[in-house]
């Protein structure tokens, strides 16, 4: 059972800290020879596979790395373009990885102020007075667990659907929080949090939580 | 370990005294030490306590005496509303760990609040939970009343709806 990420948001709606505890790679590498029978189309800066799934590869996967050296956006590790390289029969045969793109730190900051927004949407929405916001996001893939202090600071955990305990996980981040960032006295309040020691134990409690955790089968 | 933080308390009280010639200064400054301590102990008292929101302006003040003075200096002060308004509340406190060494304000001294800084801390802590306070002391063992007393006034709540949780 896993633990995927760990996002803090501050009352500003700005990220202020986030760990990637376990990401599933489902990279795929394949060696092709001309005519390549996928069909890759350029989006945001990277190249995609656009239709021609098979193999592990989907639709949705981007190119990763191609014969060994990882891509940079659209552009091979020596500059080249990569559509152009793979319509050229004489680099042929080639060995590209496909798989699912990292978000980008930018990506990040842009979806926590996203689920800021909508948390204030969601208590808005209430039909009751005193609502908590979202406490739960879940799809069939990861449940996000978000717990917000009374003060303001947002702690949000994604985690394997399957994964029990996220709610006294998120209580110990807190003390985790309030022990190794706030008690640090060259720590400024609602700013990135850069601190070992706050790393270091949070690591720890998602280990004593995926241990701990939940009942289904191990993965 | 109370004994080691106490004394780092006179400490400090003392080297402001000898920084700073008025008593004003040394209060304000000991206001603010407080209140920077406060902005960050809230966050490690509703951790710990895991209290849940408080519904009222006297639910506040008990919370404060009775959760947050046993947790952190082991006492318990006695609360009384004082207005007729509900707003303005205060803290007996019987006993403070802060003055056990502490016999009497030295002449000069004589308008120096020894433990502004909790008056501080308190107002700090409340401003993070989105209620503006005035906190101060209306009495003092040290300046020869009988009880220390502290008053909170819970001013306005700040009408911030991009924060409000309701």
């Amino acid at each position: 059972m896993a633990i995927f990420s760990v996002y803090v948001v501050n009352k500003a709606g700005g990220l202020i800290y986030q760990l990637d505890h376990y990401m599933p790679r489902s990279d795929t590498e394949k060696t092709f020879s001309y005519p390549l029978d996928l069909v890759l189309r350029p989006r945001d800066e990277r190249v995609v596979v656009a239709f021609g799934q098979r193999d592990g590869i989907r639709v949705g996967h981007a190119v990763l790395a191609i014969n060994g050296a990882e891509v940079n956006g659209r552009f091979t590790a020596d500059g080249k373009d990569v559509l152009e390289f793979l319509s050229n029969p004489a680099n042929y045969p080639v060995s590209i990885r496909f798989g699912r793109h990292r978000l980008s730190s930018n990506e990040k900051l842009m979806l926590a102020s996203m689920f800021h927004s909508l948390f204030a949407i969601g208590s808005q929405l209430s039909p009751e007075v005193g609502s908590s916001g979202i406490e739960m996001l879940e799809t069939d893939t990861f449940k996000l667990h978000c717990f917000q202090t009374l003060t303001g600071i947002k702690f949000v955990v994604l985690a394997d659907p399957r994964q029990a305990g996220i709610d006294a996980l998120l209580r110990k981040i807190y003390e985790i929080y309030s022990d190794f960032a706030l008690k640090n006295p060259f720590y400024s309040l609602e700013m990135p949090i850069r601190c070992e020691l706050f790393d270091q134990n949070l690591k720890l409690a998602l280990e004593v939580a995926e241990k701990a955790g939940s009942f289904g089968p191990g993965s | 370990s109370r004994e080691l933080f106490v004394l780092t308390y006179g400490a400090l009280v003392a080297q402001l005294c000898k920084d700073y010639e008025k008593d004003e200064d040394v209060n304000t400054c000991l206001d603010r030490m407080g209140y920077a301590i406060g902005i960050r102990l809230i966050d490690d008292f509703l951790a710990r306590s895991s209290v849940k929101r408080c519904r009222s302006y006297s639910e506040t003040a008990d919370m404060i005496a009775q959760v947050a003075f046993k947790m952190y200096l082991g006492v318990t002060p006695s609360v009384s509303c004082s207005s007729a308004a509900g707003n303005e509340f205060s803290l007996i406190l019987d006993k403070n760990p802060l003055v056990d060494f502490v016999e009497e304000l030295p002449a000069e001294r004589a308008s120096l609040c020894y433990c502004n800084l909790l008056c501080g801390v308190i107002r700090g802590a409340l401003e993070m939970v989105h209620l503006a306070a005035e906190v101060t002391f209306l009495q003092d063992r040290l300046k020869g009343d009988a009880v220390t007393e502290i008053g909170i006034t819970f001013l306005r709540k700040a009408e911030d709806r991009k924060h409000r949780r309701n």
